[in-house]
């Protein structure tokens, strides 16, 4: 197969010349910046208390003069403050989970899910997927934007679409199978609960015509693509986006599975240090910040993502010229501080996955005891996990317990639990308890 | 020689032990000895059974772990001295027991204890050697 086997019309932007981009992105950026400016006031107050003026953006460089916009900006100016297009002209609302209190709204223009169907399209593309593939997306269809997102662009792609949402996994195997799916779109955590399911049926997904998975929504592991591979038989792929800048689509990898690549023809993409907001050397770690570049309805400036990533250096053999960022294991939301240390779920993941091969259902509860924090991981048993002995399984308890220590730096106590006990999740998982507060 | 024994995780909890053997019962299967180790957290319940594989199948598909050991089912005289007889062959071997438990059928004046052995294969030579009686699993499990 050649490395350009993933290449069609619509991805032709995938691979332009950098200076040629770059002009558009110039362009897009200009544009969107004094669209924003005459549209949205946090946008003109912010930038006239810096004494900005949107035609001060000469080139892409100028962009660092520009303020950040962060997600309690979305919070404050709940539910249309950041709009900055007409309610006429907006065909498409969408909104967060919101876990606290109001959710995060998002908007759309037409010419909006149009960008948006293309970038997903452009995605399934890089997947190596294509017009006669039978897509089955399981990402929730609703306020969440990875459902409509994932739809739009494989209908967009020439595939046909299963529009299955998500749940009642059973049926979903069932209609995998006499379907003939090539592909499946949801998160990674659920297809692993499908992985379980199927083996309950009896069914092999390794002998189903089944050969991609595009997975998102959450961050997830080397270990857990490696686990996904070997129990499905099919190739996993990492694709990125949020909604407060499209939803599904931001960034995808291809078929070298080396990294995300950016679609930054509309999204400019930098990395900062998190804590002084300053553009990081680059190449190395650091918070993403992506600017919409032809988003009409709620364009955003400079926005904190709170992903910590890094861009890859030197070019990808498949040969698109867009950059691509390391992939999103940690976001700063998710990060713990136990004992003043700093965990991040995905560790125990990956030490789970390494340590025994094991699948990865587990939990992490906090307590406070005696003013200290304490760390549990609730691991249900595996047969490989399982020793008929008490020492036997104790010395598998200690193993893992030095393990996550040697990651995490912090003293775990592993509890092996039944199978099936920890609750499965349809979405995103959810993997922390903390009851410190309490 | 060897017997082979079902062993299950179980939560050391309220109702933990019934669920796999009600299963069992549901498949018709009979279980012939049991022993039950526990820790704070957890328990592993060995089972002798008289259909394993069948017990096997409907177990994992019910979403239990379940492991198949091997271990050794040993006559001991039904008098004092019978078991330390039995251990005193062992003695000095280097041979060691993981558990034991008794398995409740006397034959005559006979009874047997389960034995897991670390290493069953030596233990096996060992007792025979010493003429300590081995019984086999369709035996040990015959009405």
């Amino acid at each position: 197969m050649s490395s350009r086997a993933c290449f069609s019309p619509a991805s032709a932007l995938d691979f332009v010349p950098r200076r040629e981009l770059e002009q558009l992105q110039l362009k897009r950026l200009q544009t969107v910046v004094a669209h924003s400016f005459e549209n949205v006031p946090l946008f003109s107050s912010r930038m006239r208390e810096r004494g900005i003026l949107p035609g001060d953006i000469r080139s892409l460089e100028d962009i660092a003069i520009l303020p950040f916009t962060v997600k309690t900006d979305l919070r404050d100016t709940y539910p249309f403050g950041m709009f900055a297009a007409p309610m006429k002209d907006v065909v498409r609302l969408h909104a967060s989970s919101g876990t606290t209190g109001k959710p995060i709204v998002v908007a759309y223009t037409k010419p909006d899910l149009e960008v948006w169907s293309s970038v997903a399209s452009r995605s399934f593309s890089a997947c190596g997927l294509h017009e006669g593939d039978i897509i089955q997306v399981a990402y929730g269809y609703g306020l969440f934007t990875g459902g409509l997102g994932a739809h739009y662009g494989a209908e967009k792609l020439g595939a046909t679409v299963v529009p299955t949402s998500v749940g009642n996994t059973d049926r979903q195997i069932m209609l995998m199978s006499d379907f003939g799916t090539t592909a499946i779109c949801c998160t990674p955590t659920y297809f692993l609960h499908m992985i379980e399911r199927a083996v309950a049926m009896g069914i092999d997904l390794r002998k189903l015509p089944l050969r991609a998975g595009v997975f998102g929504a959450e961050p997830w592991t080397e270990e857990m693509r490696r686990y996904i591979e070997e129990h499905s038989g099919i190739q996993a792929f990492d694709i990125y986006g949020l909604s407060e800048i499209i939803g599904p689509g931001v960034g995808v990898e291809c078929v070298c599975q080396n990294g995300l690549h950016i679609f930054e023809d509309h999204f400019y993409p930098e990395i900062v240090d998190p804590e002084t907001g300053k553009l990081m050397p680059e190449g190395e770690e650091g918070e993403l910040v992506l600017t919409t570049l032809s988003k009409q309805a709620m364009p955003l400036l400079r926005y904190r993502t709170r992903d910590i990533t890094a861009f890859l250096t030197g070019s990808c053999d498949c040969g698109r010229t867009i950059r691509r960022i390391r992939r999103v294991g940690q976001r700063c939301d998710d990060m713990l501080i136990i004992r003043g240390i700093n965990v991040f779920p995905s560790q125990v993941e990956s030490v789970l996955l390494a340590s025994e091969g094991t699948l990865p259902h587990y939990q992490i509860i906090l307590t406070r005891e005696h003013g200290l924090d304490q760390m549990e991981v609730q691991v249900e048993v595996t047969p490989q996990l399982f020793a008929d002995t008490v020492s036997g399984m104790a010395a598998m308890e200690r193993k893992l317990a030095q393990a996550m220590e040697r990651v995490l730096q912090v003293r775990v106590r592993i509890t092996l639990v039944e199978p099936r006990t920890i609750q499965r999740s349809e979405g995103k998982a959810k993997r922390v308890i903390d009851r410190r507060q309490s | 020689m060897k017997i082979t024994q079902l062993s299950v995780f179980v939560e050391n909890a309220p109702g933990h032990i019934l669920s796999p053997c009600r299963v069992l019962a549901d498949a018709g299967v009979n279980i012939r000895a049991l022993y039950l180790a526990d820790t704070q957290q957890y328990g592993i319940l060995r089972m002798i059974v008289s259909d394993w594989r069948e017990a096997t199948r409907i177990l994992e598909a019910h979403g239990f772990v379940a492991k198949v050991t091997e271990v050794l089912a040993v006559e001991v005289a039904d008098h004092p001295g019978g078991l330390a007889d039995v251990l005193g062959a062992l003695d000095g071997t280097g041979i060691n027991i993981e558990y034991m438990y008794a398995f409740p059928y006397m034959r005559g004046d006979k009874a047997t204890l389960i034995f897991r052995f670390a290493d069953p294969d030596a233990a096996i030579a060992r007792l025979q050697t010493a003429g300590i009686n081995l019984l086999a699993s369709g035996e040990l499990l015959k009405d």
